[in-house]
């Protein structure tokens, strides 16, 4: 199963790898907040995970590293 | 199991400052993967602009250099014709490049200097707050075009990549986008491309990536990526305008 994994500290919450992924696997996490004072993205559906690393094209922050 | 993605080594670990879903990121990844790949981060020098990407000196792990306010192609000619075995580029906004910096890239362009330039354009001056810019659309509303950017009173959005391609000079004019995956993925061919030229010998290169400013813009960054595709690419469309080797498409 491929492995998602964020630098949740330097994560700003903008969403846009949430919207790039084509399974609907990621959420913005509304019960958390970081280091940097944002909601991080987490995973939510590990299982329907791709590793397509779409995601991690988006993030602006590079905050992503997707194996599998 | 295999490593799919993970940041490049031409990028440092330094935190960025730009604002969530800035595009400027994905930029800065593209030009530090195109380094990696090219095995040229040891020996490339990039000049970093005044503009939101004033700070990107901190962000490649490469030689910096900060230049003036629009001077970053007279500053990579300097550089790149004292020590041409090193790979000279710049990162540059529109506020930079293709305001107070237009008169350097033109002649830059026309000179066919042996850099590689990166124009960032966003369609607003973001670091000062969110002023019209030379690229700013018709009608669109700005800080200082509150009823929209009047075309009769401050004149038409000037297209870098388009007027640049009519000069004899340059080897490579490219126009990208970083709006979905695509189109970020075409970015990076772009970027690899216009580092290559430099390689071989070839000159001038320019990739313009049209990008987005979510805060100044007013909008999510989500929102600001479609923006990009319903209003700028129409006016800015993407494609290769010149290309002296393989013939624009």
């Amino acid at each position: 199963m491929p492995k998602v994994t964020f630098k949740t500290d330097l994560c700003k919450g903008c969403g846009l790898c949430v919207h790039a992924c084509p399974k609907g696997c990621l959420t913005i996490a509304q019960d958390k907040i970081n280091q940097k004072g944002y909601s991080p993205a987490q995973m939510l559906h590990e299982d329907k995970c791709i590793g397509c690393a779409f995601c991690a094209t988006m993030c602006p922050d590079c905050i992503i590293t997707v194996e599998k | 199991m295999k490593t799919v993605f993970q940041k490049p080594k031409s990028l440092t670990d330094a935190p960025l400052h730009y604002c969530p879903g800035c595009p400027h990121g994905i930029i800065h990844r593209l030009v530090a993967e195109a380094l990696d790949e090219l095995g040229i981060e040891g020996k490339a020098i990039g000049v970093a602009p005044v503009g939101c990407a004033v700070m990107a000196y901190d962000y490649f792990a490469c030689d910096m250099i900060e230049a003036a306010h629009g001077r970053a192609p007279a500053v990579a000619t300097g550089i790149k014709r004292c020590r041409p075995e090193n790979i000279v580029f710049t990162y540059q906004g529109d506020g930079d490049l293709a305001s107070i910096g237009m008169a350097e890239t033109v002649h830059s362009a026309a000179r066919n200097e042996n850099i590689t330039v990166i124009f960032v354009n966003n369609a607003i001056y973001g670091m000062t707050g969110g002023q019209m810019a030379p690229t700013s659309l018709p009608g669109q509303v700005t800080q200082t075009s509150p009823y929209g950017r009047d075309v009769k009173h401050c004149g038409w959005p000037i297209r870098v990549s388009e007027m640049l391609a009519t000069l004899e000079g340059p080897e490579y004019i490219a126009r990208v986008a970083v709006n979905n995956v695509k189109n970020v993925n075409a970015a990076k061919k772009a970027i690899k491309k216009a580092f290559q030229n430099q390689i071989d010998g070839k000159g001038f290169s320019l990739v313009e990536v049209v990008s987005a400013c979510p805060t100044n813009w007013g909008m999510t960054p989500q929102q600001a990526l479609e923006w990009v595709e319903s209003d700028m690419l129409p006016y800015y469309p993407i494609g290769v305008y010149k290309d002296r080797t393989e013939g624009a498409k």
